[in-house]
């Protein structure tokens, strides 16, 4: 078909390309004309929600995204901030929600695969991955599969590739039954005159397709990641990964980078080579022809609808400079990759698509990019999760003092809670030798960078029973939470990459939590004057108009100034317990009120930024002096299940007094198992606790004396009497029975 | 001495050897493309781990056909130390230069721990330098490190002292529970007849630090600088 050809618009064809019969009227009015199929569905890609953010973009603006440290906010493949001695850490978070929903171990398995892409593609050396993941009960046997599924994928794909798995976060919760949530993120590290951006410039230059051929995988991906209820989507659109083949794609494109003839680097991901070459014009203001005929396909009789529109993995879009190519080209046939020139950087800031010479696409770049719709819809605040918030949890009767030993039990075993070794120790994250703070032994993982003296701390949070209840401070939370973790291991946050994961935008009470969670991720990063310089947007993730709770992720890299200078989780021998921060908790959309009573309600913790910045501050002071020998954030299952917690990672028991703190509180499981923001658990020697006391009056935070550690008990004075093993195999136990 | 150490397409443990060599020995290393026919100008090699071409069909399997492999073997066949780590391993035994395979772990699960391993033989140039019975705490990362031989194999190989490594508790007893994948007998790791090739699924290239976990890797790592001095020596290179 040529440009000009007749097609009748049918609204089964705009439903196929995902496009409202308003925003065909728009297509046609920018372009002058009435596109032809292919461009109907190039466009249908590119302004999907997925590709064009047409929700989320206005709402963007709002967040802070420059600093001292900042070299490349959002709009690149990854985000970057500065390091020190020359180097720079890129980072990047993205969903692979509706694949994994689908099929959970390759949907899991590519989204590792597209954000290792993103991060080479910036010409940094992937170093790390995280992952942030969501499920249903795992009681139950579907979401038995889900989990193991997806952990099963991540692993395979990252082991492969020998980049360790760090880090991350689990919650499961009934609201994601029917979706899933999978976000992957990696964080690399490049010179910072190395890195590439994704600037198509210098009319002449070669477009140079690398990597697995295309074939009919994956079609319509971007659109159907933009649409609701992804199990009622047949599987053919999951992709299927070959992390061999990327691993030979990211070894080859960084030895490739190193010649210098390379101009711009993109990944294909959603929406393939419409999107890639589209993205890489628009920022280098030029054009880019390509000529379909030339992609290495996988079958015969594709048409270039089908080239366009793939979503083939482990491929990647160079532009190269004409006397490079040859160069190029070699290095990668010595990877035994293939690569071809599929076309050429124009001045025209169009997007024209050859098929054996002739015009069978043309549109101008900035229609697919720039000139997306984009909506802002009514928001409103869904009148059920008023009432949730309005429950009062001292309507129940308070806990009696003989179940706490029982209840602890319980909730250590919960699998919000318990430990996340079954996880984790399916995951290479000693590879590369740089893991300092493996999984489980902090806060938040902390890495080495060889030849220098700082390290990196990484973490993603985010507690979706606050963000269901209160958005705004829920996502304030998620801010709050995962940079406290990285302050925790003696590490100043330096930069956040976020993935926004919500219901359909278009129904008033998902519009209301995507705002508010913005305007809140927004206030937290202002008050701890951390930017974001990356992230990605998951909306439509709901069935039968049931919503995943909001579920604004947080990925957080920090800096320790010396990596010799970290803290661990566990107690580490005898020595003195202090509780920084409020003194007071509450059991508003606790984990202790969902666990025990199955209640999902009332309102979650306040948060003080301002105090929140002094206790990370503070936590940040005492490690830098050399005083802190374990720190370890206070978050769900409250005050008993962290102490806890940091005696089963240290194998040491401890005695401990609540009596003042029952007495601020009044009840005691708002003492015990009540949550709070802004609390940490800090262990000092012996001796270090008067340093410890004037910090905290310096920097103007409660402080409390907790208690003392040794033997192999958790005493609690008057409460609480109980063998450490117990606790600990409750603990362990606890995603193990499933 | 010099250390050659084999990448593969698909190996990613060559870096980590190269740096454990060169940071944790303070000795020269370097990669080699598996195309190389040539190693005699290396005096050991390392085989390091990863997924050579993706372990799609089964590991180490087709490895072990590549062009370095054959050089390997004629290294190996004059004396040279050898030593296979994790994929390594099993490319090692693809090739019938050690005894046995190594199949899916028993969970059949990856597994990513520091695990404890008993020296049983030190007389291989890569044990040399330890004590029979001393315990080394290592990190292990595999799905397919279950090794296995039929029951006259693993008596020969008792007899003939092939086995170099047994999984231990902490205090050095041979108990199911320190088994991490099955392996029978608890083998870690073994030699070939001569003694000169030894492979083993635990990683002492990732053990040369204790910043990052452990250095119990560099007695394995240094054991290996006895011989090959000498061997550097007789080629004339100080």
């Amino acid at each position: 078909m040529g440009i000009g050809a007749r097609m009748t618009v049918t609204p089964e064809l705009l439903r196929e390309v995902a496009l409202t019969a308003e925003e065909y009227r728009r297509a046609v009015e920018l372009l002058g004309r009435e596109p032809n199929r292919l461009e109907l569905g190039m466009i249908g890609a590119l302004w999907s929600e997925h590709c064009g953010y047409k929700h989320s973009r206005p709402l963007l603006r709002r967040f802070p995204t420059s600093g001292p440290h900042v070299v490349q906010g959002p709009g690149e493949n990854a985000g970057a901030v500065e390091l020190g001695d020359g180097l720079v850490v890129v980072l990047k978070i993205e969903s692979h929600n509706h694949p994994s929903a689908v099929e959970p171990f390759q949907g899991a398995a590519t989204g590792v695969g597209g954000i290792v892409r993103d991060i080479f593609a910036m010409g940094a050396r992937p170093i790390a991955l995280v992952d942030s993941l969501r499920f249903g009960p795992l009681e139950e046997a579907r979401q038995q599969y889900l989990f193991h599924g997806v952990v099963g994928g991540i692993g395979w794909y990252g082991n492969c590739l020998g980049i360790p798995t760090v880090a991350g976060d689990v919650f499961f919760m009934s609201e994601y039954r029917q979706n899933p949530l999978v976000n992957a993120m990696c964080v690399g590290i490049a010179q910072r005159e190395a890195l590439v951006r994704a600037r198509a410039s210098g009319v002449g230059n070669l477009v140079v397709l690398v990597g697995a051929d295309t074939g009919r995988d994956g079609i319509h991906g971007a659109t159907f990641a933009s649409v609701e209820d992804p199990e009622r989507s047949h599987r053919g659109v999951v992709q299927v990964g070959n992390p061999f083949l990327e691993k030979l794609l990211l070894e080859a494109c960084l030895e490739v980078l190193g010649t210098g003839v390379v101009v711009a680097m993109q990944d294909l991901g959603a929406a393939g080579l419409t999107s890639a070459s589209a993205e890489i014009a628009a920022r280098g203001g030029t054009g880019i022809e390509l000529e379909v005929t030339a992609v290495p396909r996988r079958e015969a009789g594709m048409t270039p609808y089908e080239v366009m529109l793939s979503e083939s993995q482990e491929r990647m879009l160079l532009v190269v400079r004409p006397e490079g190519l040859e160069r190029v080209l070699a290095i990668f046939h010595r990877w035994d990759l293939h690569a071809v020139v599929v076309g050429r950087v124009t001045d025209d800031g169009c997007l024209r698509v050859l098929e054996d010479g002739k015009t069978v696409a043309e549109l101008p770049v900035q229609l697919l990019t720039d000139w997306c719709p984009t909506y802002v819809r009514e928001a409103r605040e869904a009148d059920e999760i008023r009432a949730r918030r309005s429950f009062d949890p001292r309507s129940l009767p308070d806990l009696e003092a003989r179940d706490v030993g029982a209840v602890l039990e319980q909730l250590l075993r919960s699998p919000n809670i318990a430990s996340r070794q079954p996880i984790y120790r399916t995951y290479d994250h000693t590879i590369m030798t740089n893991t300092v703070l493996a999984p489980g032994q902090g806060e938040a993982a902390v890495l080495r960078v060889k030849g220098h003296r700082f390290g990196i701390a990484v973490k993603t949070d985010c507690n979706p029973r606050y963000c269901l209840l209160d958005p705004r401070l829920g996502a304030q939370h998620a801010v709050a939470e995962a940079t406290r973790n990285v302050s925790c291991v003696g590490a100043e946050p330096l930069a956040i990459t976020d993935c926004l994961n919500f219901g359909n935008p278009e129904r008033p009470e998902v519009y209301y939590q995507l705002v508010q969670a913005i305007e809140g991720m927004a206030e937290a990063c202002e008050a701890l004057g951390v930017p974001v310089v990356s992230g990605n947007v998951s909306l439509y993730n709901e069935t039968e108009g049931r919503s995943i709770p909001p579920t604004p992720v947080v990925g957080v890299v920090g800096r320790l100034e010396d990596v010799h200078r970290r803290v661990g989780m566990g107690f580490a021998g005898e020595g003195v317990v202090f509780l920084l921060g409020p003194q007071r908790a509450t059991l508003g959309a606790s984990e202790y009120l969902a666990h025990r009573f199955g209640i999902v309600g009332g309102t979650p913790p306040a948060l003080d930024l301002e105090l929140e910045r002094r206790v990370q501050v503070l936590v940040r002071d005492a490690i830098h002096r050399g005083i802190v020998l374990a720190a370890h954030d206070c978050s769900e299952g409250g005050l008993l299940v962290a102490v806890a917690e940091s005696c089963i990672v240290g194998g040491i028991g401890g005695r401990f007094r609540i009596d003042p703190l029952l007495e601020a509180n009044g009840r005691l499981d708002e003492t015990v198992f009540g949550e709070a923001a802004s609390r940490v658990l800090v262990q000092v020697p012996f001796g270090a606790e008067g340093t410890l006391l004037a910090l905290a009056h310096a920097h103007g935070v409660p402080i409390y004396e907790f208690g003392r550690l040794g033997g192999e008990r958790l005493v609690v004075d008057g409460l609480l009497d109980h063998p450490l093993g117990a606790l600990a195999e409750a603990w362990r136990r606890g995603l193990r029975r499933m | 001495m010099r250390f050659g150490i084999v990448t593969f397409p698909g190996s990613n443990g060559d870096h980590d050897a190269l740096m454990a060599v060169r940071m944790g020995l303070g000795q020269p290393a370097e990669l080699v493309w598996h195309t190389e026919t040539d190693l005699s100008s290396y005096d050991c090699l390392l085989i390091p781990g990863g997924f050579s071409y993706g372990d799609y069909l089964r590991a180490g399997a087709i490895a072990r056909f590549a062009p370095v492999m054959e050089a390997v073997a004629r290294e190996a066949e004059a004396g040279k130390p050898v030593l296979g780590i994790c994929n390594g391993f099993q490319i090692l035994t693809e090739a019938h230069l050690l005894p046995g395979a190594l199949l899916r772990n028993a969970s059949l699960e990856f597994v990513c721990d520091w695990v404890w391993v008993r020296v049983e033989q030190t007389r291989t140039p890569w044990t040399q330098r330890l004590v029979p019975g001393e315990l080394l705490r290592l990190p292990i990362a595999h799905g397919e490190g279950r090794y296995y031989v039929d029951e006259t194999t693993l008596k020969e190989l008792e007899r003939a002292g092939q086995i170099v490594f047994r999984y231990v508790t902490a205090d050095g007893r041979v108990t199911a529970d320190a088994n991490p994948n099955g392996s029978i007998a608890n083998i870690a790791g073994v030699c070939n007849g001569r003694g000169n090739v030894v492979g083993l699924m635990p990683h002492p290239e990732r053990a040369f630090d204790r910043l990052v976990g452990g250095d119990d890797g560099l007695r394995i790592l240094a054991s290996v600088l006895d011989v090959g001095l000498t061997l550097a020596r007789s080629r004339g290179v100080r």
